[in-house]
């Protein structure tokens, strides 16, 4: 990224974070629109995210007593930010121009930062439906990441490279990694499921439990803030899963010219988002919520033990195929 | 790991209705728990006193939104039992109809519930549709959904015409199609499965034991059904059985719903496609003789009781309302200890709680803080002297 001017339009305005912050509402009305139409219900309309989101901006906020407001304020725009510059290594309509060698590892440490943020909001609250939330979320973090991590990291194992649009390339070249690592698309999708915290991992913020967890203090733009959080977060995973495993924006052939690369790969982006998000809410809606010592059974008996054999399967592949 | 205490409700998200339970945990682990009941009293049986028998009945009704057939039923049958009245066999029917129907709706709505408290809010949707299909059919015969106004003391005040019955039965293929689904669901589905199962155990001394009904008893294996073994209304001549289980968990409780689910529905066919001809309701006296009867009906949650005394005049001497959730309310308080914290909200709904249908008094001294049990005399004295009345907690 040479030109100033282009770089800043790339980070702030398309597809950098005004686009994210419309499609990431965007997806979220389209999540609660298929939930409920699969549940017999009518949905809300388009623009409900974002009238949610202008409504709660402007509510009043309330410190709980005893809370510490500076950081109460701040913690929310940290996991903001974290998951937005997430956003910006992540293939969209063709490669990142900010991409470099290890950015796969900067964007799952930027996209661990608000389950730390929610533990924290809920040991700050002082309420003890927020600390059990919040230590219920953190459980779950230390159960879901290393799977997530070791399936979104296999497919660099065998691209040999630590960035993403690296490994975009080399899809382009051989083969999308869901076909190669199944296994391993499965687990990043159960992971991205468990990291967003959706039902059946919905522990943290069982409502019927403990009123909404770590959730349960944030009030006004707190709670906005937070809220478009897990909606970035939503488009932010959705893209790093249909960018490792589904091939990204980019076409198995070259495309020109330059500008109908970027349209069609746009266009991919939204069709794989799209396509990870049915998945996604299809789980959504078809489970309940689990226990936290189910979980901690399922997550290490079963979806790690799968990670492990899919770094195992695909070792064994890079020393028989890719690499031989 | 230290022990910390959760209070939940009055005012919590999982219990729309006014209960308290102070729980202390370790960990996710409940160690035990204080229950503190009754927030909400409403004197219904003090008002049903100043009564006479025309106006008590839609007053009883209102003791519960979901049973109010049960409540309007059971004490229209002790009087009349008092009065030594003779139903006409058409209108016991009418009433069978209906409170089948309810059972139905009030099953419907508890597996809703208990989907929901596990947040399975899909079958909770889905549930909630298909019992607009009951609720519908009793619309039609009664004209309400939910306080449906058809007893009186001598028979029903509605009739069913032949169009009503038609509609109805029509109705009954789709809904024994959900049901079939239902019951398919509880057995394979497997978020079900993890969280209903082995949770809330309850063996079947322990059922006896702590006095439980209805549901709750029959899925610990306790074979006790009202409707069996104290027949009243048209049980005695439909052909249905008692729906029992043996797991004595939540799920046990479960498939005993979605069984009686399935039974009501047949007695509901069984009753429309027999229904006898005849007169409806037979005269009643104006008063009732003295006398005192224990009346027994097996509502949606188990069995309610309603003791009746009369003192030959249009109205009661006292009616007294021992409701299925107050039976069952200790067997919960049994079923959490060394539970999990997460399974708190699905034990307590699978008793299917109706609080303010059981909430009495509780006395709360708001200078000492104290709780406590008034005595009668006490309450009238306080009653008088305005100056110093009650406080509700």
């Amino acid at each position: 990224m040479t030109d100033p001017v282009s770089g800043l339009i790339y980070i702030l305005i398309f597809p950098g974070f005004l686009f994210l912050f419309l499609y990431a509402l965007f997806l979220a009305f389209l999540d609660r629109k298929i939930a409920a139409r699969m549940q017999q219900r009518v949905g809300p309309p388009f623009f409900q995210p974002f009238a949610d989101f202008i409504k709660m901006l402007g509510k009043e906020v309330i410190d709980p007593a005893g809370v510490d407001r500076v950081i109460f304020d701040a913690a929310p725009l940290v996991a903001l930010a974290a998951v937005m510059t997430a956003y910006l290594y992540i293939p969209i309509v063709g490669n990142s121009p900010l991409a470099f060698q290890g950015d796969l590892v900067v964007v799952l440490y930027l996209m661990s930062l608000p389950t730390i943020v929610l533990f924290l909001l809920g040991w700050l609250s002082r309420n003890i439906f927020s600390a059990i939330g919040g230590i219920r979320s953190v459980t779950q973090l230390f159960i879901y990441e290393v799977p997530f991590f070791l399936a979104l990291m296999t497919p660099a194992l065998m691209a040999g490279t630590w960035s993403i649009s690296e490994i975009v390339i080399w899809q382009q070249k051989n083969m999308w990694f869901v076909f190669l690592q199944p296994i391993g698309f499965i687990v990043a999708l159960i992971g991205l499921q468990a990291k967003l915290e959706r039902t059946p991992f919905d522990i943290p913020e069982a409502e019927t439990e403990i009123v909404a967890g770590p959730w349960t203090e944030l009030t006004g733009r707190r709670l906005a803030i937070m809220d478009l959080t897990v909606d970035v977060s939503f488009v932010v995973g959705s893209a790093l899963i249909a960018a490792v495993f589904l091939g990204g924006p980019l076409m198995p052939w070259a495309v020109t010219p330059a500008w109908l690369a970027v349209v069609v790969g746009f266009f991919l982006f939204l069709a794989k988002t799209l396509a990870v998000l049915l998945i996604l809410s299809s789980i959504k809606v078809a489970t309940g919520r689990i226990r936290i010592d189910q979980l901690n059974d399922i997550g290490w008996k079963y979806i790690a033990s799968a990670s492990i054999v899919q770094v195992g399967i695909v070792l064994v592949m890079n020393y028989l195929w890719v690499y031989a | 790991m230290p022990e910390v205490v959760v209070s939940i409700g009055p005012h919590h998200p999982a219990l729309k209705e006014p209960v308290n339970f102070k729980v202390v945990i370790e960990g996710e682990k409940i160690v035990r728990l204080e229950l503190d009941l009754s927030y909400n009293h409403r004197g219904v049986e003090k008002a049903a006193e100043q009564r006479d028998f025309i106006r008590v009945l839609p007053l009883l009704e209102r003791v519960c939104g979901i049973c109010s057939h049960a409540h309007s039923t059971a004490f229209a049958k002790g009087i009349e039992e008092i009065m030594q009245l003779e139903v006409p066999p058409r209108a016991q029917y009418i009433r069978t109809i209906i409170a089948e129907l309810e059972r139905m709706h009030s099953h419907l709505l508890w597996l809703g519930v208990a989907a929901h408290v596990i947040g399975f809010n899909t079958l909770f949707m889905w549930t909630w549709r298909d019992r607009e299909a009951v609720q519908d059919t009793v619309e039609e015969m009664s004209g309400n959904r939910v306080h449906y106004g058809m007893n009186e003391v001598g028979g029903v005040r509605r009739d069913l015409t032949p169009a009503q019955v038609t509609a109805a039965l029509e109705r009954l293929p789709n809904l024994e199609e959900r049901i079939k689904k239902y019951v398919d669901m509880v057995n394979s589905e497997e978020t079900m499965l993890i969280r209903f199962r082995g949770v809330g155990k309850l063996s079947k001394e322990e059922a006896l034991r702590y006095g439980t009904v209805g549901p709750t008893a029959r899925a610990s294996g306790v074979d006790y059904d009202t409707r069996k073994d104290d027949p009243y209304l048209a049980y005695a001549d439909v052909p249905w059985n008692v729906v029992t289980d043996t797991n004595g968990d939540v799920y046990g409780r479960t498939r005993v719903r979605i069984g009686e689910l399935w039974e009501s529905l047949k007695i509901v066919r069984y009753c429309l496609e027999n229904l006898p001809e005849g007169p409806i309701r037979v005269t009643a006296p104006r008063n009732a003789p003295t006398g005192e009867i224990l009346s027994r009906y097996e509502a949606p949650r188990g069995e309610l009781a309603h003791f009746i005394r009369t003192n030959g005049t249009d109205k009661v001497e006292r009616v007294d309302i021992r409701t299925p959730t107050l039976a069952n309310w200790t067997s919960v308080a049994i079923c959490l200890v060394n539970q999990n914290l997460a399974d708190l909200p699905v034990i307590v709904a699978a008793i299917d709680p109706c609080l303010s249908c059981t909430s009495r008094i509780t006395l709360l001294d708001s200078q000492t803080k104290k709780t406590g049990v008034m005595s009668f005399d006490e309450l009238i004295r306080r009653n008088r002297s305005r100056d110093q009345g009650l406080v509700r907690p």
